[in-house]
């Protein structure tokens, strides 16, 4: 077993930290009250006072091959198992970007390049669930409950985590603390706290003027349907703020240009709602084909092609949200990962661990933190696959204590059956 | 248009009560709560032909649907060429084809559409037409043409059938024993699922249709458990020979890599839900070693290769090990073990509670009286598992026609749309827009990924943005701005606001 990371956390938090580390975020918040103070409707203010803190989620569905994506260069078992498919050592113009001098990012994705080098980008290698699934729609469903092996959990992780931290009053939640850009509420945000998935701010209202203004009225009257009254009225509090905060066309800051591809776009949603002070705490939005059991090429072809949307969306949101990443963590994840070895239609089948990347102001980045488990076939797991050596909930769990500022037991409850254990994590972020 | 002043005295007449239940006697209200929960919601007029009819005698015709003339439904779904086929000829003629046009022409579905169909070696001797052809075209529209046909029998059904209580069972227990066409080969069973494992049984005995799912491709398929094989076996025996069976094979979670490195073994995923949601539920008693034991009972029930489709045993993959399931030995043996464990977990106390549950949810309220469950659940047991007994003791018990149970039920995406169209009395002409509508809603049909099926309950459909959906299902319906359907008198306004209140998304 090699351990290829420069700087590998496998430690726990040194408990003299923990004083200083209460202070810095009693001395954040302060200054997040004094300077940004809120001004749009009391609810969101009281709800979203000290927890400025926002999580941005990418899923890229379909299992991304992340052995193609942070490539292990240093491995000469990677270059063995895949003839067609590898992507060439840093230096030519097809090669990887040198990360560390082992680990390098798809040449595909130079966009990210500046972040990793300011330090705001981190990866974690060879993460993923022990759960032995390899079934998209199971894996999927087990990422998003956080809870592999466990089909029942009817509840989604982030919502969890909203319902853990929220206004606990039925019909008084703010639904844009947590919002998808997509247009089924992903499995991530089911439950029971408010939470919107809009296709795009655009959709999210009723069009018809007379019609809203009579429905509005006729819900406000529905005073024996608590239920639906409430939730109407959020919904109309949530058109109004929409229409306020995020009306006329957007235009991204600091010269940030999305792709035009529905992940572009998606990415620019969210920019738009995180920096119109709607209330938003949790964003997720999706990625997808993924699935490249045939012709994934490597500096070139699908893989490329996705990886370049992926990376310049991402790269677009980070830019337009400039000093906002200061209280904003970006994190990616992906079912699981590829098999090692190419397959016989210069593709890759399903596999285990995989990489994510965690992008923020308060990421200790320029690092890939995991323990390296290696592609030697020994190493492997089950003999096939990148093997699993954080458990994703570790990185879940961090992002919920440490940047969103979750306590202890709120992140027991968002990870159900899983010890939440400070000491497990891999040290990504800065308190 | 309505004016403001308009919709505030509509609006003050639902918060007084809703005109229907005020301006009704209290039958009224009877006949119309019953319309609302064995039916799909009532139409123009049918208030008034229940209660010519008795609603009583209502009832006891929707418990009986085969003597129901359902002819004019059945002339709507005539076009709908897939609906009839088997399984092996929809792969062959239909989804293969165009699984193979797709890879063509590199247009690998996202993972979360059709998970796992990316990497196919052809069927041998597949001619392919050249890819973007107008011949290619056709082939994948035929490839989607078996999802549309069942999405469009799914709402035809529901609009138009004279045998609601049916249909609204039959989506009761599709859901119940859930499968998602969106797993693999999956989609290519659904259709004959549907028809062969679910309909026939909704109104029969329990262990049949427990029977009938357990035995079906797509469940086999969908629980993974046609895998399933005894420890260090290699199967030679099961092995299916011919390309497409080899494709699922590769496709399946549990044999990513080829079959000849498919590792062997039980797979408990079809064990688990079998005890967990399909008999004696989540907490109904069962340890491990019952899923393991259920597993290795139900080892060699797989799936027929040649014709990719069908069931099949294999002798040589059964473990034939000692087994004991809830503590009751199972005498080594074959198929039969399998047989025996369903008849174990069929005739459960728990099985019983966990089905009276789960009807009474459906049909009386999202927490069910405890007592209404009991009665419910002793009539399971002693009828063991006559459906339309049990069915009967919910619909004719005092708390199914108490007044807290009176539109308490929020609708969920389909009854919300079906229900629409009926009280609208549209012309469906075509509905795969309104399938589009409910996959907006979260709903789509077919496509509920877990085994658990959708949820029941109000929490999962009520929410911001669903009721927005809701608003502007309602404003484009009354509007005549829905693709392929038409209502016979637009009403604007009058028809949205009712579609889009409060009290239209309960039933």
């Amino acid at each position: 077993m090699a351990n290829c990371t420069p700087d590998h956390h496998d430690h726990a938090l040194e408990p003299e930290c923990s004083s200083r580390r209460l202070f810095l975020r009693q001395g954040a918040m302060a200054l997040v009250t004094l300077g940004f103070a809120p001004s749009f409707v009391s609810r969101i203010a009281a709800e979203s006072a000290g927890r400025r803190k926002r999580l941005i989620v990418v899923f890229q569905r379909g299992a991304v091959d992340g052995l193609n994506m942070v490539v292990p260069f240093g491995e000469a078992d990677y270059y063995r198992a895949r003839p067609n498919i590898s992507i060439a050592r840093p230096g030519g113009a097809d090669g990887a970007i040198d990360l560390n001098g082992f680990f390098g990012l798809h040449p595909r994705m130079s966009s990210l390049k500046p972040l990793w080098d300011r330090g705001e980008l981190a990866v974690v290698h060879a993460t993923g669930s022990h759960d032995t699934t390899r079934s998209h729609f199971d894996a999927q469903d087990y990422m998003e409950s956080a809870t592999p092996g466990v089909k029942s959990t009817k509840d989604g992780w982030l919502n969890r985590y909203l319902s853990g931290t929220g206004n606990r009053e039925p019909g008084t939640g703010n639904p844009l603390r947590g919002v998808a850009v997509t247009k089924q509420m992903p499995r991530s945000l089911q439950g029971a706290a408010p939470a919107l998935a809009i296709g795009s701010t655009e959709d999210f209202t009723v069009a018809d003027m007379s019609a809203r203004t009579s429905f509005e009225e006729i819900y406000a009257a529905a005073q024996s349907d608590k239920a639906l009254r409430g939730t109407a009225g959020e919904a109309f509090d949530a058109m109004k703020t929409l229409a306020n905060k995020t009306a006329g066309q957007y235009r991204p800051a600091n010269g940030a240009s999305y792709p035009r591809s529905p992940f572009g776009q998606a990415m620019q949603e969210i920019a738009r709602l995180a920096t119109s002070d709607v209330g938003l705490e949790i964003a997720f939005a999706e990625s997808t084909q993924w699935d490249h059991h045939v012709n994934e090429g490597a500096a070139t072809g699908q893989i490329a092609n996705r990886l370049d949307d992926f990376s310049r969306g991402i790269t677009a949101l980070a830019g337009d949200l400039g000093d906002r990443m200061a209280d904003t963590v970006i994190l990616t994840m992906s079912e699981f990962g590829r098999a090692v070895a190419e397959n016989g239609s210069r593709g890759t089948d399903h596999g285990h661990g995989n990489a994510m990347f965690v992008i923020g102001g308060s990421v200790k980045g320029g690092q890939v933190y995991g323990k390296w488990p290696g592609l030697a076939v020994n190493d492997r797991y089950e003999g096939r696959d990148l093997a699993v050596t954080t458990d994703f909930r570790d990185v879940f769990g961090e992002v919920v204590m440490t940047h969103l500022g979750a306590s202890a037991a709120t992140a027991n409850k968002v990870f159900p059956g899983y010890s939440i254990d400070p000491r497990k994590f891999r040290g990504v972020l800065r308190s | 248009m309505l004016t403001r002043l308009t919709a505030l005295a509509f609006c003050l007449l639902l918060a007084t009560g809703a005109p229907a239940i005020q301006a009704a006697a209290a039958d009224d209200a009877a006949v119309i709560h019953a319309l609302n929960r064995l039916s799909y919601g009532p139409r123009p007029g049918d208030v008034e032909r229940v209660k010519a009819m008795g609603l009583q005698k209502w009832i006891e015709a929707q418990l009986a649907p085969s003597r129901i003339d359902n002819r004019a439904l059945e002339a709507k779904l005539q076009r709908l060429e897939t609906l009839t086929l088997d399984s092996e000829t929809i792969q062959r003629e239909f989804s293969g084809p165009a699984m193979i046009e797709r890879r063509q022409r590199k247009l690998d579905d996202d993972g979360n559409g059709e998970p796992g169909t990316g990497n196919r070696e052809m069927p041998a001797g597949s001619r392919l037409p050249a890819p973007g052809s107008r011949q290619a075209s056709e082939v994948l529209e035929r490839g989607r043409q078996v999802m549309s046909d069942l999405e469009e029998a799914k709402l035809l059904r529901a609009v138009y059938s004279e045998r609601q209580l049916e249909e609204v069972l039959v989506d009761f227990w599709f859901n119940h024993f859930n499968v998602f066409a969106g797993k693999g080969a999956t989609r290519n069973y659904v259709g004959e699922y549907e028809r062969e494992a679910i309909r026939p049984y909704v109104l029969g005995n329990f262990r049949d249709m427990l029977g009938a799912t357990a035995k079906s491709p797509a469940m086999l398929f969908y629980l993974d458990n046609w895998l399933s094989s005894k420890a260090g076996e290699a199967s030679e025996a099961g092995e299916p020979r011919d390309a497409s069976a080899r494709r699922r094979r590769r496709a399946s979670p549990a044999s990513p890599a080829s079959p000849e490195r498919r590792s062997s073994g039980i797979n408990e995923n079809y064990a688990r839900e079998l005890l967990e949601l399909h008999t004696l539920g989540v907490d109904g008693g069962y340890t491990q070693q019952d899923i393991v034991n259920v597993a290795k009972a139900f080892t060699g029930w797989t799936i027929q290769p040649r014709q990719g489709s069908g069931f099949m045993f294999v002798a040589g993959r059964h473990d034939r090990g000692e087994k004991v399931v809830l503590g009751q030995a199972i005498m080594a043996g074959g198929v039969d073990e399998g047989e025996r464990v369903l008849d174990i977990v069929a005739a459960q106390p728990s099985t019983a509670r966990h089905i009276a549950t789960k009807l009474a949810r459906r049909f009386v309220s999202d927490m069910p009286p405890q007592a209404l469950v009991d009665r419910a659940a002793a009539k399971f047991t002693a009828t063991k598992g006559d459906l339309r007994a049990v069915l009967k003791v919910i619909l004719m018990s005092p708390e199914f026609s108490s007044a807290d149970t009176y539109r308490v039920k929020v609708k969920t995406p389909l009854e919300f749309v079906a229900s629409a169209l009926r009280a609208s009395a549209a012309d469906v002409r075509t509905a795969s827009p309104l399938a589009r509508t409910l996959r907006d809603m979260g709903m789509p049909l077919y496509l509920c990924q877990p085994p658990t099926g959708y949820d029941e309950t109000a929490t999962t459909w009520v929410s911001a943005g669903a009721l927005v959906s809701r608003m502007n299902f309602a404003v484009d319906l009354s509007k005549n701005a829905v693709r392929g359907v038409r209502l016979p008198l637009p009403e604007e306004q009058t028809m949205a606001l009712k579609i889009g209140a409060p009290e239209f998304q309960r039933q």
